[in-house]
Protein backbone atom coordinates (compact mmCIF):
# COMPACT_ATOMS: atom_id res chain seq x y z
CA UNK A 1 0.00 0.00 0.00
CA UNK A 2 1.41 3.33 -1.06
CA UNK A 3 0.21 6.68 0.20
CA UNK A 4 -1.06 9.46 -2.05
CA UNK A 5 1.41 11.99 -3.40
CA UNK A 6 0.39 15.56 -4.21
CA UNK A 7 0.21 14.51 -7.83
CA UNK A 8 -2.27 11.73 -6.96
CA UNK A 9 -4.49 14.13 -5.04
CA UNK A 10 -4.34 16.50 -7.98
CA UNK A 11 -5.47 13.72 -10.35
CA UNK A 12 -8.27 12.71 -7.97
CA UNK A 13 -9.63 16.24 -7.77
CA UNK A 14 -9.08 16.94 -11.46
CA UNK A 15 -11.34 14.06 -12.51
CA UNK A 16 -14.08 15.15 -10.12
CA UNK A 17 -13.81 18.78 -11.17
CA UNK A 18 -14.06 17.89 -14.86
CA UNK A 19 -17.28 15.93 -14.23
CA UNK A 20 -18.80 18.71 -12.11
CA UNK A 21 -17.79 21.27 -14.73
CA UNK A 22 -19.54 19.26 -17.45
CA UNK A 23 -22.62 19.22 -15.21
CA UNK A 24 -22.56 23.01 -15.04
CA UNK A 25 -22.23 23.59 -18.75
CA UNK A 26 -24.60 20.84 -19.89
CA UNK A 27 -27.50 23.30 -20.14
CA UNK A 28 -26.01 24.36 -23.50
CA UNK A 29 -26.17 20.77 -24.77
CA UNK A 30 -29.11 20.45 -27.22
CA UNK A 31 -30.03 23.88 -25.97
CA UNK A 32 -33.78 24.39 -25.76
CA UNK A 33 -35.58 27.64 -26.64
CA UNK A 34 -36.13 28.09 -22.94
CA UNK A 35 -35.12 26.18 -19.84
CA UNK A 36 -38.01 27.80 -17.94
CA UNK A 37 -40.18 24.82 -18.78
CA UNK A 38 -40.80 21.75 -16.66
CA UNK A 39 -40.48 19.31 -19.60
CA UNK A 40 -37.19 20.86 -20.71
CA UNK A 41 -35.64 21.23 -17.28
CA UNK A 42 -37.21 18.16 -15.67
CA UNK A 43 -37.09 15.62 -18.52
CA UNK A 44 -34.45 17.04 -20.84
CA UNK A 45 -37.21 17.80 -23.33
CA UNK A 46 -38.02 14.09 -23.82
CA UNK A 47 -35.40 13.90 -26.54
CA UNK A 48 -32.77 11.40 -25.39
CA UNK A 49 -31.91 8.61 -27.84
CA UNK A 50 -30.76 5.03 -27.26
CA UNK A 51 -27.12 5.79 -26.42
CA UNK A 52 -27.80 8.68 -24.04
CA UNK A 53 -30.54 6.74 -22.24
CA UNK A 54 -28.20 3.78 -21.88
CA UNK A 55 -25.63 5.96 -20.14
CA UNK A 56 -28.23 7.90 -18.19
CA UNK A 57 -30.07 4.88 -16.79
CA UNK A 58 -26.82 2.96 -16.33
CA UNK A 59 -25.29 5.84 -14.40
CA UNK A 60 -28.55 6.24 -12.55
CA UNK A 61 -28.88 2.63 -11.35
CA UNK A 62 -25.31 1.37 -11.11
CA UNK A 63 -24.11 3.93 -8.62
CA UNK A 64 -21.34 4.73 -6.15
CA UNK A 65 -23.41 2.85 -3.61
CA UNK A 66 -23.32 -0.18 -5.91
CA UNK A 67 -19.54 0.02 -6.23
CA UNK A 68 -19.21 0.14 -2.45
CA UNK A 69 -22.07 -2.07 -1.27
CA UNK A 70 -21.88 -5.04 -3.67
CA UNK A 71 -18.17 -5.77 -3.00
CA UNK A 72 -18.95 -4.98 0.63
CA UNK A 73 -21.58 -7.72 0.83
CA UNK A 74 -19.25 -10.08 -1.02
CA UNK A 75 -16.39 -9.23 1.33
CA UNK A 76 -18.56 -9.78 4.40
CA UNK A 77 -20.99 -12.55 3.40
CA UNK A 78 -19.72 -13.94 0.09
CA UNK A 79 -22.15 -15.30 -2.53
CA UNK A 80 -25.05 -13.30 -1.10
CA UNK A 81 -23.71 -10.35 -3.14
CA UNK A 82 -24.81 -12.24 -6.27
CA UNK A 83 -28.41 -11.35 -5.42
CA UNK A 84 -27.65 -8.04 -7.15
CA UNK A 85 -27.00 -9.94 -10.39
CA UNK A 86 -30.03 -12.23 -9.98
CA UNK A 87 -32.08 -9.09 -9.52
CA UNK A 88 -30.36 -7.37 -12.44
CA UNK A 89 -31.40 -10.23 -14.73
CA UNK A 90 -35.05 -9.81 -13.73
CA UNK A 91 -35.29 -6.02 -14.09
CA UNK A 92 -35.42 -5.65 -17.83
CA UNK A 93 -38.42 -7.79 -18.85
CA UNK A 94 -40.43 -5.53 -16.51
CA UNK A 95 -38.98 -2.45 -18.13
CA UNK A 96 -39.95 -3.89 -21.52
CA UNK A 97 -43.52 -4.60 -20.45
CA UNK A 98 -44.25 -1.50 -18.37
CA UNK A 99 -42.22 1.49 -19.42
CA UNK A 100 -43.32 1.82 -23.07
CA UNK A 101 -46.93 2.11 -21.87
CA UNK A 102 -46.09 4.67 -19.21
CA UNK A 103 -43.96 6.63 -21.67
CA UNK A 104 -46.70 6.63 -24.34
CA UNK A 105 -49.43 8.05 -22.12
CA UNK A 106 -46.97 10.48 -20.50
CA UNK A 107 -45.94 11.87 -23.86
CA UNK A 108 -49.57 12.15 -25.01
CA UNK A 109 -50.73 13.95 -21.89
CA UNK A 110 -47.47 15.70 -21.04
CA UNK A 111 -46.95 13.94 -17.72
CA UNK A 112 -43.72 14.59 -15.84
CA UNK A 113 -44.11 12.11 -12.96
CA UNK A 114 -45.73 8.78 -12.25
CA UNK A 115 -48.02 10.67 -9.85
CA UNK A 116 -49.52 12.49 -12.85
CA UNK A 117 -50.43 9.12 -14.36
CA UNK A 118 -51.94 7.78 -11.14
CA UNK A 119 -54.01 10.96 -10.70
CA UNK A 120 -55.67 10.65 -14.10
CA UNK A 121 -55.91 6.89 -14.22
CA UNK A 122 -57.93 6.84 -11.00
CA UNK A 123 -59.21 10.44 -11.09
CA UNK A 124 -57.75 10.79 -7.63
CA UNK A 125 -55.30 13.56 -6.71
CA UNK A 126 -55.18 12.07 -3.22
CA UNK A 127 -53.99 8.64 -4.40
CA UNK A 128 -51.44 10.46 -6.58
CA UNK A 129 -50.26 12.34 -3.49
CA UNK A 130 -49.82 9.11 -1.54
CA UNK A 131 -47.86 7.48 -4.35
CA UNK A 132 -45.71 10.58 -4.87
CA UNK A 133 -44.88 10.90 -1.18
CA UNK A 134 -44.05 7.18 -0.94
CA UNK A 135 -41.65 7.77 -3.81
CA UNK A 136 -39.95 10.74 -2.16
CA UNK A 137 -39.65 8.94 1.19
CA UNK A 138 -38.15 5.84 -0.43
CA UNK A 139 -35.78 7.97 -2.49
CA UNK A 140 -34.32 10.02 0.34
CA UNK A 141 -32.34 7.21 2.04
CA UNK A 142 -31.15 6.03 -1.38
CA UNK A 143 -29.79 9.50 -2.05
CA UNK A 144 -28.27 9.68 1.44
CA UNK A 145 -26.53 6.37 0.73
CA UNK A 146 -24.71 7.86 -2.25
CA UNK A 147 -23.32 10.48 0.10
CA UNK A 148 -22.38 7.96 2.79
CA UNK A 149 -20.72 5.69 0.21
CA UNK A 150 -18.26 8.25 -1.07
CA UNK A 151 -17.53 9.17 2.54
CA UNK A 152 -15.69 5.82 2.75
CA UNK A 153 -13.48 6.84 -0.16
CA UNK A 154 -12.71 10.21 1.42
CA UNK A 155 -11.87 8.42 4.65
CA UNK A 156 -9.53 5.99 2.88
CA UNK A 157 -7.43 8.89 1.54
CA UNK A 158 -7.60 10.98 4.70
CA UNK A 159 -9.73 13.84 3.40
CA UNK A 160 -11.90 15.72 5.91
CA UNK A 161 -15.12 13.76 5.27
CA UNK A 162 -17.92 16.09 6.38
CA UNK A 163 -16.72 19.24 4.67
CA UNK A 164 -15.76 17.38 1.47
CA UNK A 165 -19.22 15.82 1.25
CA UNK A 166 -21.00 19.11 1.85
CA UNK A 167 -19.00 20.91 -0.85
CA UNK A 168 -19.37 18.04 -3.34
CA UNK A 169 -23.12 17.69 -3.01
CA UNK A 170 -23.89 21.40 -2.91
CA UNK A 171 -22.09 21.57 -6.25
CA UNK A 172 -24.27 18.69 -7.52
CA UNK A 173 -27.36 20.61 -6.33
CA UNK A 174 -26.10 23.75 -8.07
CA UNK A 175 -25.51 22.16 -11.48
CA UNK A 176 -28.82 20.29 -11.33
CA UNK A 177 -30.49 23.62 -10.52
CA UNK A 178 -28.87 25.11 -13.58
CA UNK A 179 -28.99 22.33 -16.18
CA UNK A 180 -31.86 20.06 -15.07
CA UNK A 181 -31.89 16.55 -16.50
CA UNK A 182 -29.30 17.41 -19.13
CA UNK A 183 -26.71 17.42 -16.32
CA UNK A 184 -27.00 13.77 -15.18
CA UNK A 185 -27.35 12.66 -18.81
CA UNK A 186 -24.15 14.29 -19.99
CA UNK A 187 -22.07 13.62 -16.88
CA UNK A 188 -23.18 9.96 -17.02
CA UNK A 189 -21.28 9.51 -20.28
CA UNK A 190 -17.97 10.61 -18.74
CA UNK A 191 -18.63 8.84 -15.47
CA UNK A 192 -19.30 5.52 -17.20
CA UNK A 193 -16.24 5.77 -19.41
CA UNK A 194 -14.09 6.13 -16.28
CA UNK A 195 -15.93 3.49 -14.22
CA UNK A 196 -15.85 0.85 -16.97
CA UNK A 197 -12.17 1.59 -17.65
CA UNK A 198 -11.24 1.24 -14.01
CA UNK A 199 -13.29 -1.90 -13.30
CA UNK A 200 -12.11 -3.72 -16.44
CA UNK A 201 -8.48 -2.92 -15.59
CA UNK A 202 -8.92 -4.30 -12.10
CA UNK A 203 -10.69 -7.46 -13.26
CA UNK A 204 -7.94 -8.24 -15.76
CA UNK A 205 -5.16 -7.63 -13.23
CA UNK A 206 -6.63 -9.34 -10.16
CA UNK A 207 -6.85 -12.95 -11.47
CA UNK A 208 -3.36 -12.63 -13.00
CA UNK A 209 -2.01 -11.43 -9.66
CA UNK A 210 -3.60 -14.32 -7.74
CA UNK A 211 -3.05 -17.03 -10.35
CA UNK A 212 -6.63 -17.34 -11.57
CA UNK A 213 -10.16 -17.12 -10.19
CA UNK A 214 -10.01 -20.70 -8.92
CA UNK A 215 -7.23 -19.67 -6.52
CA UNK A 216 -9.15 -16.64 -5.32
CA UNK A 217 -12.27 -18.68 -4.58
CA UNK A 218 -10.48 -21.59 -2.92
CA UNK A 219 -8.40 -19.25 -0.74
CA UNK A 220 -11.48 -17.23 0.19
CA UNK A 221 -13.56 -20.33 0.99
CA UNK A 222 -11.01 -21.32 3.64
CA UNK A 223 -12.29 -18.38 5.71
CA UNK A 224 -15.68 -20.11 6.08
CA UNK A 225 -14.02 -22.27 8.75
CA UNK A 226 -13.43 -19.27 11.02
CA UNK A 227 -16.39 -17.11 9.89
CA UNK A 228 -19.41 -19.35 9.36
CA UNK A 229 -21.57 -16.57 7.87
CA UNK A 230 -19.04 -16.04 5.06
CA UNK A 231 -19.81 -18.43 2.17
CA UNK A 232 -18.13 -17.26 -1.04
CA UNK A 233 -18.96 -20.25 -3.30
CA UNK A 234 -22.74 -20.61 -2.97
CA UNK A 235 -25.65 -19.78 -0.68
CA UNK A 236 -26.62 -21.63 2.51
CA UNK A 237 -29.93 -23.42 1.61
CA UNK A 238 -31.72 -21.88 4.62
CA UNK A 239 -31.55 -18.50 2.91
CA UNK A 240 -33.07 -19.72 -0.39
CA UNK A 241 -36.42 -17.96 0.04
CA UNK A 242 -34.77 -14.83 1.41
CA UNK A 243 -32.37 -14.69 -1.53
CA UNK A 244 -34.95 -15.10 -4.29
CA UNK A 245 -37.60 -12.84 -2.72
CA UNK A 246 -35.03 -10.13 -2.10
CA UNK A 247 -33.88 -10.39 -5.72
CA UNK A 248 -37.44 -10.47 -7.09
CA UNK A 249 -38.58 -7.61 -4.84
CA UNK A 250 -35.62 -5.45 -5.79
CA UNK A 251 -36.25 -6.11 -9.49
CA UNK A 252 -39.93 -5.17 -9.22
CA UNK A 253 -39.04 -2.08 -7.17
CA UNK A 254 -36.32 -0.50 -9.28
CA UNK A 255 -38.53 1.08 -11.92
CA UNK A 256 -41.05 2.21 -9.35
CA UNK A 257 -38.39 4.48 -7.85
CA UNK A 258 -38.67 8.08 -9.02
CA UNK A 259 -35.18 8.05 -10.54
CA UNK A 260 -35.89 4.96 -12.65
CA UNK A 261 -39.14 6.38 -14.01
CA UNK A 262 -37.83 9.90 -14.62
CA UNK A 263 -34.80 8.61 -16.50
CA UNK A 264 -37.05 6.52 -18.73
CA UNK A 265 -39.53 9.32 -19.42
CA UNK A 266 -36.65 11.38 -20.83
CA UNK A 267 -36.43 8.94 -23.78
CA UNK A 268 -37.41 10.26 -27.18
CA UNK A 269 -39.53 7.27 -28.23
CA UNK A 270 -40.69 3.76 -27.37
CA UNK A 271 -37.98 2.23 -29.54
CA UNK A 272 -35.33 3.82 -27.31
CA UNK A 273 -36.82 2.17 -24.23
CA UNK A 274 -37.31 -1.25 -25.81
CA UNK A 275 -33.78 -1.28 -27.21
CA UNK A 276 -32.38 -0.34 -23.83
CA UNK A 277 -34.22 -3.22 -22.19
CA UNK A 278 -31.77 -5.42 -24.15
CA UNK A 279 -28.71 -3.17 -23.88
CA UNK A 280 -28.79 -2.14 -20.22
CA UNK A 281 -28.23 -5.74 -18.99
CA UNK A 282 -24.60 -5.27 -20.06
CA UNK A 283 -24.16 -3.33 -16.82
CA UNK A 284 -24.92 -6.54 -14.93
CA UNK A 285 -21.59 -7.89 -16.17
CA UNK A 286 -19.92 -4.94 -14.44
CA UNK A 287 -21.88 -5.77 -11.30
CA UNK A 288 -20.84 -9.42 -11.42
CA UNK A 289 -17.21 -8.36 -11.76
CA UNK A 290 -17.33 -6.13 -8.69
CA UNK A 291 -19.03 -8.92 -6.72
CA UNK A 292 -16.12 -11.23 -7.54
CA UNK A 293 -13.69 -8.43 -6.66
CA UNK A 294 -15.33 -8.29 -3.25
CA UNK A 295 -14.37 -11.94 -2.75
CA UNK A 296 -10.84 -11.16 -3.97
CA UNK A 297 -10.71 -8.32 -1.42
CA UNK A 298 -11.02 -10.89 1.37
CA UNK A 299 -7.94 -12.67 0.02
CA UNK A 300 -6.03 -9.39 -0.31
CA UNK A 301 -7.12 -8.30 3.16
CA UNK A 302 -6.34 -11.66 4.75
CA UNK A 303 -9.66 -11.70 6.60
CA UNK A 304 -13.42 -11.36 6.22
CA UNK A 305 -14.61 -7.74 6.25
CA UNK A 306 -16.84 -6.60 9.08
CA UNK A 307 -15.60 -9.27 11.51
CA UNK A 308 -13.68 -8.55 14.66
CA UNK A 309 -10.47 -6.60 14.08
CA UNK A 310 -11.21 -6.20 10.35
CA UNK A 311 -12.25 -3.09 8.40
CA UNK A 312 -15.98 -2.40 7.83
CA UNK A 313 -17.48 -4.21 4.80
CA UNK A 314 -17.77 -0.93 2.89
CA UNK A 315 -13.97 -0.74 2.71
CA UNK A 316 -13.66 -4.00 0.73
CA UNK A 317 -13.44 -2.38 -2.70
CA UNK A 318 -11.42 0.74 -1.74
CA UNK A 319 -8.87 -1.37 0.17
CA UNK A 320 -8.52 -3.97 -2.59
CA UNK A 321 -7.57 -1.20 -5.00
CA UNK A 322 -5.24 0.41 -2.49
CA UNK A 323 -3.53 -2.92 -1.70
CA UNK A 324 -2.88 -3.98 -5.28
CA UNK A 325 -2.39 -0.89 -7.39
CA UNK A 326 0.02 2.05 -7.61
CA UNK A 327 -1.28 5.21 -5.97
CA UNK A 328 -1.90 6.97 -9.28
CA UNK A 329 -4.32 4.29 -10.43
CA UNK A 330 -5.91 4.25 -6.99
CA UNK A 331 -6.50 8.01 -7.29
CA UNK A 332 -8.24 7.46 -10.61
CA UNK A 333 -10.32 4.56 -9.27
CA UNK A 334 -11.42 6.49 -6.18
CA UNK A 335 -12.34 9.45 -8.33
CA UNK A 336 -14.44 7.04 -10.40
CA UNK A 337 -16.37 5.95 -7.31
CA UNK A 338 -16.94 9.57 -6.31
CA UNK A 339 -18.24 10.59 -9.73
CA UNK A 340 -20.36 7.45 -9.61
CA UNK A 341 -22.42 9.23 -6.98
CA UNK A 342 -22.87 12.44 -8.93
CA UNK A 343 -25.21 11.14 -11.63
CA UNK A 344 -27.66 9.29 -9.38
CA UNK A 345 -27.63 12.05 -6.74
CA UNK A 346 -28.52 14.59 -9.39
CA UNK A 347 -31.35 12.59 -10.96
CA UNK A 348 -32.73 11.32 -7.64
CA UNK A 349 -33.00 14.88 -6.33
CA UNK A 350 -34.51 16.03 -9.59
CA UNK A 351 -37.07 13.21 -9.67
CA UNK A 352 -38.12 13.87 -6.07
CA UNK A 353 -38.39 17.60 -6.78
CA UNK A 354 -40.62 16.92 -9.79
CA UNK A 355 -42.94 14.75 -7.66
CA UNK A 356 -43.26 17.43 -4.99
CA UNK A 357 -43.89 20.12 -7.58
CA UNK A 358 -46.41 18.21 -9.67
CA UNK A 359 -48.29 16.12 -7.15
CA UNK A 360 -48.21 18.36 -4.10
CA UNK A 361 -47.82 21.96 -5.28
CA UNK A 362 -49.74 21.90 -8.57
CA UNK A 363 -52.46 19.53 -7.31
CA UNK A 364 -53.06 21.14 -3.94
CA UNK A 365 -51.59 24.63 -3.75
CA UNK A 366 -51.60 26.31 -7.13
CA UNK A 367 -53.63 24.49 -9.78
CA UNK A 368 -52.83 27.12 -12.40
CA UNK A 369 -49.05 27.14 -12.04
CA UNK A 370 -47.40 27.76 -15.39
CA UNK A 371 -44.72 25.45 -16.73
CA UNK A 372 -42.11 28.13 -15.97
CA UNK A 373 -43.29 28.43 -12.36
CA UNK A 374 -43.13 24.65 -11.98
CA UNK A 375 -39.59 24.52 -13.36
CA UNK A 376 -38.51 27.27 -10.96
CA UNK A 377 -40.04 25.55 -7.94
CA UNK A 378 -38.49 22.20 -8.91
CA UNK A 379 -35.09 23.88 -9.16
CA UNK A 380 -35.29 25.12 -5.60
CA UNK A 381 -36.68 21.82 -4.37
CA UNK A 382 -33.59 20.05 -5.77
CA UNK A 383 -31.51 22.06 -3.34
CA UNK A 384 -33.92 21.33 -0.49
CA UNK A 385 -33.86 17.58 -1.22
CA UNK A 386 -30.06 17.42 -1.43
CA UNK A 387 -29.62 19.41 1.76
CA UNK A 388 -32.13 17.11 3.49
CA UNK A 389 -30.18 14.06 2.30
CA UNK A 390 -26.91 15.65 3.46
CA UNK A 391 -28.28 16.33 6.93
CA UNK A 392 -29.72 12.82 7.00
CA UNK A 393 -26.42 11.19 6.02
CA UNK A 394 -24.25 13.29 8.32
CA UNK A 395 -26.33 12.82 11.46
CA UNK A 396 -24.34 10.31 13.52
CA UNK A 397 -27.54 8.67 14.75
CA UNK A 398 -28.82 8.05 11.23
CA UNK A 399 -25.47 6.93 9.92
CA UNK A 400 -25.46 3.42 11.29
CA UNK A 401 -28.93 2.78 9.96
CA UNK A 402 -28.61 4.30 6.55
CA UNK A 403 -27.63 1.04 4.81
CA UNK A 404 -30.69 -0.69 6.21
CA UNK A 405 -32.86 2.21 5.20
CA UNK A 406 -32.23 1.45 1.57
CA UNK A 407 -33.69 -2.06 1.72
CA UNK A 408 -36.58 -0.51 3.67
CA UNK A 409 -37.01 2.03 0.87
CA UNK A 410 -37.35 -0.85 -1.59
CA UNK A 411 -40.03 -2.48 0.57
CA UNK A 412 -41.96 0.81 0.75
CA UNK A 413 -41.78 1.62 -2.92
CA UNK A 414 -42.95 -1.93 -3.78
CA UNK A 415 -46.31 -1.07 -2.24
CA UNK A 416 -46.93 1.39 -5.09
CA UNK A 417 -46.76 -1.49 -7.59
CA UNK A 418 -50.55 -2.02 -7.96
CA UNK A 419 -51.12 1.71 -8.51
CA UNK A 420 -48.56 1.75 -11.31
CA UNK A 421 -47.88 -1.64 -12.94
CA UNK A 422 -51.39 -3.07 -12.49
CA UNK A 423 -52.92 0.23 -13.56
CA UNK A 424 -50.80 0.23 -16.72
CA UNK A 425 -52.62 -2.91 -17.85
CA UNK A 426 -56.10 -2.73 -16.36
CA UNK A 427 -58.58 -0.09 -15.23
CA UNK A 428 -60.74 -2.60 -13.37
CA UNK A 429 -59.60 -1.56 -9.91
CA UNK A 430 -60.94 1.57 -8.25
CA UNK A 431 -58.94 4.10 -6.28
CA UNK A 432 -60.43 2.60 -3.12
CA UNK A 433 -59.16 -0.94 -3.65
CA UNK A 434 -55.71 0.31 -4.72
CA UNK A 435 -55.57 2.85 -1.88
CA UNK A 436 -56.58 0.38 0.82
CA UNK A 437 -54.13 -2.17 -0.59
CA UNK A 438 -51.37 0.46 -0.42
CA UNK A 439 -52.28 1.19 3.21
CA UNK A 440 -52.23 -2.49 4.21
CA UNK A 441 -48.96 -3.07 2.34
CA UNK A 442 -47.25 -0.12 3.95
CA UNK A 443 -48.56 -0.93 7.43
CA UNK A 444 -47.43 -4.52 7.10
CA UNK A 445 -43.97 -3.37 5.93
CA UNK A 446 -43.62 -1.01 8.89
CA UNK A 447 -44.88 -3.59 11.37
CA UNK A 448 -42.54 -6.33 10.15
CA UNK A 449 -39.57 -3.95 10.14
CA UNK A 450 -40.50 -3.02 13.68
CA UNK A 451 -40.53 -6.72 14.63
CA UNK A 452 -37.05 -6.93 13.09
CA UNK A 453 -35.96 -3.95 15.22
CA UNK A 454 -35.29 -2.07 11.98
CA UNK A 455 -32.05 -4.00 11.58
CA UNK A 456 -32.77 -6.14 8.55
CA UNK A 457 -35.42 -6.86 5.94
CA UNK A 458 -35.59 -10.69 5.88
CA UNK A 459 -38.26 -12.06 8.21
CA UNK A 460 -37.07 -15.22 9.95
CA UNK A 461 -40.41 -16.74 11.12
CA UNK A 462 -41.48 -16.93 7.45
CA UNK A 463 -38.36 -18.67 6.20
CA UNK A 464 -36.45 -15.36 5.82
CA UNK A 465 -38.89 -13.96 3.26
CA UNK A 466 -38.17 -10.40 2.13
CA UNK A 467 -40.50 -8.04 4.00
CA UNK A 468 -41.28 -6.10 0.80
CA UNK A 469 -42.56 -9.16 -1.06
CA UNK A 470 -44.55 -10.44 1.92
CA UNK A 471 -46.28 -7.07 2.23
CA UNK A 472 -46.83 -6.82 -1.51
CA UNK A 473 -48.69 -10.13 -1.43
CA UNK A 474 -50.94 -8.79 1.36
CA UNK A 475 -51.33 -5.59 -0.62
CA UNK A 476 -52.47 -7.34 -3.81
CA UNK A 477 -54.78 -9.72 -1.92
CA UNK A 478 -56.37 -6.69 -0.24
CA UNK A 479 -56.87 -5.01 -3.61
CA UNK A 480 -58.66 -8.13 -4.87
CA UNK A 481 -60.84 -8.50 -1.75
CA UNK A 482 -61.92 -4.85 -1.76
CA UNK A 483 -62.59 -5.16 -5.46
CA UNK A 484 -64.78 -8.24 -4.92
CA UNK A 485 -66.69 -6.56 -2.10
CA UNK A 486 -67.40 -3.51 -4.20
CA UNK A 487 -68.48 -5.77 -7.08
CA UNK A 488 -70.97 -7.53 -4.81
CA UNK A 489 -72.24 -4.19 -3.52
CA UNK A 490 -72.45 -2.84 -7.09
CA UNK A 491 -70.22 0.03 -6.08
CA UNK A 492 -67.61 -0.32 -8.80
CA UNK A 493 -67.06 3.01 -10.50
CA UNK A 494 -64.64 3.47 -13.33
CA UNK A 495 -63.63 7.08 -12.91
CA UNK A 496 -60.25 7.26 -14.59
CA UNK A 497 -59.97 9.58 -17.57
CA UNK A 498 -57.25 7.59 -19.35
CA UNK A 499 -58.56 5.17 -21.92
CA UNK A 500 -56.70 1.88 -22.34
CA UNK A 501 -55.97 2.75 -25.97
CA UNK A 502 -53.83 5.69 -24.78
CA UNK A 503 -51.43 3.28 -23.12
CA UNK A 504 -50.76 1.09 -26.14
CA UNK A 505 -47.32 1.94 -27.45
CA UNK A 506 -46.69 2.38 -31.17
CA UNK A 507 -45.38 -1.15 -31.35
CA UNK B 1 -45.89 -14.06 -32.76
CA UNK B 2 -48.82 -13.95 -30.39
CA UNK B 3 -48.83 -12.23 -27.03
CA UNK B 4 -48.71 -15.53 -25.15
CA UNK B 5 -45.38 -16.59 -26.63
CA UNK B 6 -43.94 -13.09 -26.09
CA UNK B 7 -45.07 -13.25 -22.49
CA UNK B 8 -43.38 -16.62 -21.99
CA UNK B 9 -40.12 -15.34 -23.48
CA UNK B 10 -40.14 -12.36 -21.14
CA UNK B 11 -41.11 -14.49 -18.14
CA UNK B 12 -38.44 -17.18 -18.63
CA UNK B 13 -35.78 -15.30 -16.61
CA UNK B 14 -38.16 -15.22 -13.61
CA UNK B 15 -38.89 -18.92 -13.83
CA UNK B 16 -35.19 -19.75 -13.98
CA UNK B 17 -34.01 -17.23 -11.40
CA UNK B 18 -36.79 -17.58 -8.80
CA UNK B 19 -38.04 -21.16 -9.15
CA UNK B 20 -34.73 -22.51 -10.39
CA UNK B 21 -32.71 -21.38 -7.39
CA UNK B 22 -31.90 -24.92 -6.27
CA UNK B 23 -30.57 -25.67 -9.74
CA UNK B 24 -28.00 -22.87 -9.73
CA UNK B 25 -27.14 -22.76 -6.04
CA UNK B 26 -24.19 -25.12 -6.39
CA UNK B 27 -20.41 -24.92 -6.64
CA UNK B 28 -19.64 -27.48 -9.37
CA UNK B 29 -19.07 -27.73 -12.30
CA UNK B 30 -16.77 -24.72 -12.30
CA UNK B 31 -15.86 -22.73 -15.39
CA UNK B 32 -12.70 -20.66 -15.71
CA UNK B 33 -12.26 -20.89 -11.96
CA UNK B 34 -15.73 -19.48 -11.27
CA UNK B 35 -18.17 -21.51 -9.13
CA UNK B 36 -21.36 -22.62 -10.94
CA UNK B 37 -23.41 -20.11 -8.93
CA UNK B 38 -21.45 -17.28 -10.59
CA UNK B 39 -20.93 -18.37 -14.18
CA UNK B 40 -24.46 -19.74 -14.61
CA UNK B 41 -25.81 -16.31 -13.77
CA UNK B 42 -23.23 -14.67 -16.02
CA UNK B 43 -24.63 -16.76 -18.89
CA UNK B 44 -28.18 -15.79 -17.88
CA UNK B 45 -27.36 -12.09 -18.14
CA UNK B 46 -26.90 -12.70 -21.86
CA UNK B 47 -29.80 -15.16 -22.29
CA UNK B 48 -32.21 -12.67 -20.71
CA UNK B 49 -30.95 -9.85 -22.90
CA UNK B 50 -31.28 -12.00 -26.03
CA UNK B 51 -34.85 -12.99 -25.09
CA UNK B 52 -35.86 -9.34 -24.68
CA UNK B 53 -34.11 -8.43 -27.90
CA UNK B 54 -35.90 -11.24 -29.77
CA UNK B 55 -39.27 -9.91 -28.67
CA UNK B 56 -38.18 -6.41 -29.69
CA UNK B 57 -37.11 -7.55 -33.16
CA UNK B 58 -40.35 -9.47 -33.72
CA UNK B 59 -42.52 -6.57 -32.59
CA UNK B 60 -40.49 -4.15 -34.64
CA UNK B 61 -40.95 -6.31 -37.79
CA UNK B 62 -44.67 -6.72 -37.14
CA UNK B 63 -44.99 -2.97 -36.76
CA UNK B 64 -43.18 -2.27 -40.03
CA UNK B 65 -45.37 -4.79 -41.86
CA UNK B 66 -48.52 -3.24 -40.45
CA UNK B 67 -47.36 0.19 -41.53
CA UNK B 68 -46.72 -0.98 -45.10
CA UNK B 69 -50.10 -2.72 -45.32
CA UNK B 70 -52.13 0.18 -44.03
Amino acid sequence: MTSFSDYDYALFFAVIIVVLFVGFISFIWRKPKTMEDITEWGLGGRRFGTVVVWFLLGGDMYTAYTLIAVPGVAGGSGALAMFAITYGIMIYPIVYLMMPRLWTVSKKRNYITVGDFVRDRFSSPFLALLIALTGVLAELPYLALQIVSIGYVMQAIFLPVTISLIIAFLLVAAFTFLSGMRAPALTAIIKDAIVWGVVLTIVIYVPIHYGGFANIFSTASAYTKTTKTFTPLDMPPTLALGYVTLALGSALALFLYPHGITGTLGSKDVRTIKRNASLLPLYNVLLLIVAILGVAAVVANGGVFGTKGQPATSFAFPYLIKDLFPSTFTALAYAAIVVGSVVPASIMALASANLLTRNVYVQYINKNATSAQQALLSRFLVIVVIVAALIFSLTPAANGYVIYLQTFGGAFILQTLPAVYLALYTRKFSKYSIGIGWFIGLSSTLYLLYLLNFSGSLYKPFDFIYVGIFSLILNVVTVLIVHLISLVMHKVKDEGIIDNSELASEF
Amino acid sequence: MNGFIKGILLLLPYIFMVLGFDIYNRVNPQLGGLPFFYWYQLVWIFIAAILTFTVYLVESKEYERKKVNS
